[in-house]
């Protein structure tokens, strides 16, 4: 009979389990409040390998998610994006520009009654589609526009 | 004080003429459909896409972090005489108000017997009663391109500026000495001088100029000198740089191949009183943001 | 820490508007100086809001984000009051927690 164990689930609450599994140094405290950063997808140089380091495989075009976005950027510095997902269960939003030397800009998840939509500003390199992946139940979705840039926003 | 100035113009023309070449028109292309109408500005479609997004840019306005930096500058007490701004600073609305007193200026200070913009003023109360010395704020007055922060004063005009949002421009044209400035401004304006034969007008004086993608305001009318002023002080996003109106006047004679001017000169004053003179009447809805 | 963000947090109907400007260089790492060296790569990497106590955004973000960074987010479930709490944390190891109440 494993006696620990059944110390450990009779009337242990959640968060004594938890402090004790923070303690053991089985449990990181940033794993609780935040996720890793995933290094693979934000590091990954084109869109494909980025997509895959976030876990969406071929994503549909889906009309449902809506990108708004200047078709003219007036400085590559700094691009407004706005992207709302109308597609039922959305649990997380993805923005992806192609042609940037990493594609994924960033990923945002929601919970606890948060829209699923959000507005941003991204840097781009060059003219390059400007993509927005959703994460809806387990299947993914894109939308993307065009975005010109006639002098790039990263410093050079 | 005029001729003195207008003297100085003349050494420069003299210098100008010594590195003439076949004076070049300015790269400005009129678009077509300016001619339209008075203070008509091209309406093309890349224009258009930029105003789509133009009242979203200025919500959240990186120049509040700048803003926010400023206020605790004017409240703190600092320098050699450990004062703060806010109790010793009189920008014309009376010690230590800020609201309004933006737009008000430049006005004629007679604790300082001269003509003063926002940003001449506030450096002057830095250094007349916070004690700081005006060269080492003039040593670097600006932020240079992606640099980490912008200079105090960079903050403090903007902290000063943001509480003249949605305030008309009112510069006390009626005050003789501020209208002889504006007088003054007005002739630099149209002076040409320089390697390229530029005065301020080459760009800046007439409707339907741009610069590649950029629209120039016609500065001699009140509707174009608003589009001007309430740019400034702007977060510039090259760079991600916080910029004044001062810094605007010394880049505009960089552009035009001039000396630079004196930091917190005159000669900036008179250019300031002359174009945000104009703009009196229309409302001011800086700081701004700009490309 | 780091510079101040500013957070504006507006109720608009049942909505609750979430805007938040913050203070960060957003250094790629492909940037060169004056003098011709590499800058070195320093950004924001995590980025969670809470509202009222619960978790409600979740984000990671990349070199591509623009300097002095502005998100939009919104919300249900929100009433005027409510602590927004909004954390950063860049690749530094650098982080900043500010705070704002729902109007």
């Amino acid at each position: 009979m494993n006696t620990t164990r059944r110390t450990v689930l009779k009337g242990a609450t959640a968060s004594t389990v938890l402090a004790g599994l923070i303690a053991a140094g089985a449990l990181r405290p940033t794993q609780v409040f935040a996720s890793d950063w995933n290094k693979a997808a934000f590091e990954a140089k084109d869109t494909a390998t980025a997509l895959k380091g976030i876990g969406a495989s071929a994503p549909a075009e889906s009309k449902d998610v809506v990108v708004k976005v200047p078709d003219i950027a007036e400085n590559g510095a700094v691009v407004p994006v706005d992207v709302v997902s109308n597609i039922p269960g959305t649990t997380s939003i993805a923005i992806l520009i192609d042609k940037n030397p990493t594609a994924l800009s960033g990923n945002f998840t929601f919970a606890n009654g948060a829209l699923p939509e959000i507005s941003a500003r991204i840097k781009m390199g060059q003219t390059s589609l400007v993509r927005a992946v959703v994460k809806a139940g387990d299947k993914y979705y894109v939308a993307q526009k065009e975005v010109k840039v006639t002098v790039g926003g990263c410093g050079g | 004080m005029k001729q003195n100035f207008i003297g100085a113009l003349c050494a420069l023309a003299v210098m100008g003429g010594a590195f003439a070449q076949t004076p070049k028109k300015p790269a400005a292309k009129p678009a077509a459909k300016a001619a339209a109408a008075p203070a008509a500005e091209a309406t093309d479609a890349a224009t258009l896409e930029f105003e789509k997004f133009r009242a979203e840019m200025e919500d959240s306005n990186p120049a509040e972090l700048f803003e926010m930096k400023g206020q605790e500058q004017w409240k703190t007490k600092r320098g050699p005489k450990n004062v703060s701004l806010a109790e010793s600073c009189d920008l014309g609305q009376g010690v230590g108000k800020v609201d309004g007193a933006y737009v008000k200026m430049p006005r004629y200070f007679a604790d300082a017997d001269a003509v003063m913009d926002a940003e001449r003023r506030i450096v002057w109360c830095m250094v007349e009663k916070q004690g700081f010395k005006f060269d080492d704020i003039a040593k670097k007055p600006f932020q240079v391109e992606n640099d980490s922060s912008a200079p105090d004063i960079t903050n403090l005009v903007t902290y000063v500026a943001t509480h003249s949002r949605n305030t008309k421009i009112d510069v006390p044209l009626n005050d003789p000495k501020v209208r002889e400035a504006y007088e003054v401004g007005k002739e630099i304006a149209a002076y040409r001088a320089g390697p390229y034969d530029f005065s301020c007008n080459t760009c800046h004086g007439a409707d339907g100029k741009r610069i590649r993608m950029q629209n120039l305001p016609n500065l001699s009318t009140p509707q174009g000198a608003i589009k001007g002023v309430q740019g400034w002080p702007g977060y510039r996003m090259t760079g991600g740089v916080m910029l004044t109106h001062q810094w605007r006047m010394g880049d505009c004679f960089r552009q035009q191949r001039f000396p630079q001017p004196k930091y917190a000169s005159d000669a900036v004053t008179y250019l300031l009183t002359y174009m945000i003179g104009t703009a009196n009447g229309q409302v001011y809805k800086g700081p701004g943001i700009k490309r | 820490m780091a510079d101040p963000m500013k957070i504006r947090a507006q109720m608009k109907g049942d909505v609750a508007e979430i805007r938040i400007l913050m203070s960060h260089a957003m250094e790629t790492g492909q940037r060169k100086d004056a003098a011709g060296a590499n800058v070195p790569a320093h950004f924001i990497q995590t980025i969670t809001v809470d509202v009222g106590g619960k978790r409600v955004i979740d984000g990671q973000t990349g070199t591509s984000i623009s300097r002095n960074p502005v998100f939009g987010f919104k919300m249900k479930g929100a009433k005027a009051g409510d602590k927004v709490v909004v954390n950063w944390v860049d690749n530094k190891g650098e982080k900043r927690t500010d705070e704002a109440a729902v109007a």
